[in-house]
């Protein structure tokens, strides 16, 4: 083996990365997934979600007027009745232009109550939040996001106090969300501004109804009582017989969560199971090297049978072979891996996460692979008649 | 009496190649003392071979008794006899085969491995020794690809006697060297001879008989003459009144 330094890397070399590639394709899956669970439990894992239209069936669509059953009255009459909601809000959205002087910028006002940033966790860091007063009065008051304040007032002019536009509708900017950066899913958190939901309803959209409800549990434990409380209050607000099905959907952050994490546990043992097959083809690579060695070592074989090695020995060795060629190709795979892990994390700046399972799962793969390859070579070897594979030219 | 270390009665050995029988051994019998350096001769397919592969245990006979040292090998199972090669047996080859680009002293080392009862630390203390014995010992770390056939020749029988076996087996050991070299083989196949050591030497060429104890003729699978030599040859004599190369 020392004999044929070449070779052996060769050999090596399929294992190497097949074993870096499980190991890396582990690493961002497994990154992902926590960065999403990191980002869930940030955004509030108690979150609740309420959507208007029943809930999607076979891919079937929806006609507008089914997206229209939420209404300012079941808003209130959740917030009135239910026990276990802590904090709720509508939410209604208007996509429009902001502007101030000679800066504009495409974007949203998202309409909600004072208790949006109680869910959502946010702050305020700059000026204040609005207040139920404006609320109830539908003031046109607004509190910007970083990413529009750094678009409209580019000059890095205080923008509290100052009045933009959105779309035709002038707006005094009262407060500055503190900055909250990207979402794993490369959302831009700052990209935002929150209204007064009566304003987007009455003065943007000129709409009843309402896009959503959103609210949160009185704590995580408890997501599930509350989802059927508010649909139990919600069936009642909207008259609904037992044989009809909801009009609305309810989702919780958990939900969601265990939704995604599954999409990306999917995603991961895909990108595995590619790069097991490199494995695969490594172990292959292995067992052809191993016959190829049995053949040209037929002599030594017969040489060391002669002398007094048993058809064991003879199997132990080869085996023996096949395995450290697997495990040391493993063992690199295994650095290179990590090594490919850190290049994705630091130059393409994704979430990455090694765990102890992926190497310990891919070190016992590669000594399968070892002993499954070299089994049968080593055995070819081990039944060799040593009269003939000693006289073997 | 001396002890009886090869006992073979009536052996016959016929291999089946295709609708034919080939009759290798049609019942060969001998017995050798311990401390005999036996010559076996024949011309190709006299059945030396098998003889020898069967003396050697590496192939059984189709019947017919053999006793090694006492034991008897040929109802014994393929791991049985490797350890039998291993402990009793010292085999020397024509073309030496010595593992490529290994040590003199790795080489000599090999058959420890297979013997349990040598422990790992006192392996390479033996080799040295059965090298030192062979006149190489200022070559143990020289690799077989760099030393001459007789060198070669000079490892692979510190080989076979380093696990004290009571038979040395010698296949053609001198067939791929130049006269000088074989002579000085010879004169250690003597020497060892002397020490007390069995030997057995197959060969095809009838002037090694003279520098043996004893002469087995074989010719299509049965002895037609086994003669005790009287007048033993020295090898270390025919060495020296050779004519030197340099010359």
């Amino acid at each position: 083996m020392n004999n044929n330094k070449m070779r052996c890397f060769l050999t090596m070399l399929g294992v190497i990365i097949g074993v870096g590639a499980v190991i890396a394709m582990l690493a961002i899956g497994q990154g992902s997934k926590d960065s999403i669970k990191a980002q869930i439990s940030e955004m509030g894992s108690n979150m609740i979600m309420i959507m208007p239209g029943a809930e999607n069936r076979g891919g079937v669509r929806q006609s507008g007027s089914d997206m229209q059953t939420l209404k300012p009255a079941d808003y209130e009459a959740i917030r009135n009745e239910a026990t276990m909601v802590q904090y709720i809000t509508p939410s209604v959205n208007g996509s429009g232009q902001w502007v101030y002087g000679n800066n504009n910028y495409p974007s949203s006002a998202q309409g909600v109550n004072t208790e949006y940033l109680d869910i959502r966790q946010r702050k305020v860091a700059d000026g204040e939040m609005f207040t139920e007063e404006d609320v109830r009065s539908a003031a046109k008051v607004c509190v910007l996001g970083q990413t529009l304040v750094d678009n409209l007032f580019p000059d890095g002019t205080d923008p509290i106090g100052k009045v933009v536009r959105f779309g035709k509708i002038p707006m005094t900017v009262i407060g500055v969300l503190e900055e909250k950066g990207y979402n794993t899913m490369g959302q831009d958190q700052d990209d935002l501004a929150l209204v007064p939901y009566t304003t987007v309803m009455k003065r943007i959209l000129a709409s009843d109804y309402l896009q959503g409800i959103q609210a949160s549990a009185v704590n995580e434990d408890m997501t599930q009582e509350t989802i059927e409380e508010i649909t139990e209050i919600l069936r009642r607000q909207h008259k609904l017989r037992d044989d009809q099905d909801n009009d609305f959907t309810i989702r919780s952050m958990q939900e969601l969560a265990e939704m995604i994490s599954s999409t990306s546990s999917l995603l991961t043992v895909l990108l595995a199971a590619v790069a097991g097959i490199s494995l695969l083809v490594g172990g292959i690579g292995i067992m052809n090297i191993m016959i190829v060695s049995v053949t040209e070592r037929t002599r030594e074989i017969g040489l060391r049978m002669s002398i007094g090695a048993t058809g064991r020995d003879i199997m132990m060795q080869f085996l023996i072979e096949a395995i450290i060629l697997s495990v040391t190709g493993g063992v690199i795979g295994i650095l290179m891996g990590c090594l490919a892990t850190w290049c994705i994390s630091t130059f393409a700046q994704w979430p990455v996460s090694i765990s102890g399972a992926s190497v310990i799962l891919s070190f016992a793969v590669c000594t399968f692979i070892g002993i499954v390859f070299g089994f049968y070579p080593a055995a070819k070897a081990s039944k060799l008649d040593p009269i003939e594979a000693i006289r073997y030219e | 009496m001396p002890k009886e270390i090869i006992k073979i009665t009536d052996l016959k050995r016929y291999f089946k190649v295709g609708d034919e029988t080939v009759k290798a051994l049609r019942g060969v019998s001998f017995t050798i003392y311990e401390g005999e350096f036996v010559t076996i001769m024949g011309t190709s397919g006299s059945g030396k071979s098998t003889l020898l592969n069967t003396l050697g245990c590496l192939d059984t006979p189709t019947s017919g008794e053999y006793l090694l040292d006492g034991i008897s090998v040929q109802k014994m199972g393929k791991n049985e006899r490797a350890r039998i090669r291993n402990r009793k047996i010292g085999f020397i080859f024509q073309n030496y085969n010595l593992l490529p680009k290994t040590t003199a002293l790795e080489n000599v080392e090999l058959p420890l491995i297979y013997n349990s009862s040598v422990k790992a630390k006192a392996r390479a203390a033996k080799a040295e020794h059965c090298l030192r014995e062979v006149g190489l010992g200022e070559r143990l770390y020289h690799k077989s690809n760099q030393m001459s056939g007789g060198q070669q020749q000079r490892v692979a029988i510190a080989r076979a006697l380093v696990n004290d076996p009571v038979i040395i087996l010698a296949d053609e050991a001198t067939g791929n060297l130049d006269t000088r070299t074989s002579f000085s083989i010879l004169t250690l196949f003597q020497r060892l001879h002397k020490e007390g050591k069995t030997i057995i030497f197959v060969t095809h060429n009838p002037e090694l008989a003279q520098y043996s104890s004893r002469n087995i003729m074989l010719r299509d699978g049965h002895i037609v003459s086994d003669e005790i030599n009287t007048d033993i040859k020295s090898a270390e004599e025919a060495y020296r009144n050779l004519p030197d190369d340099n010359e």
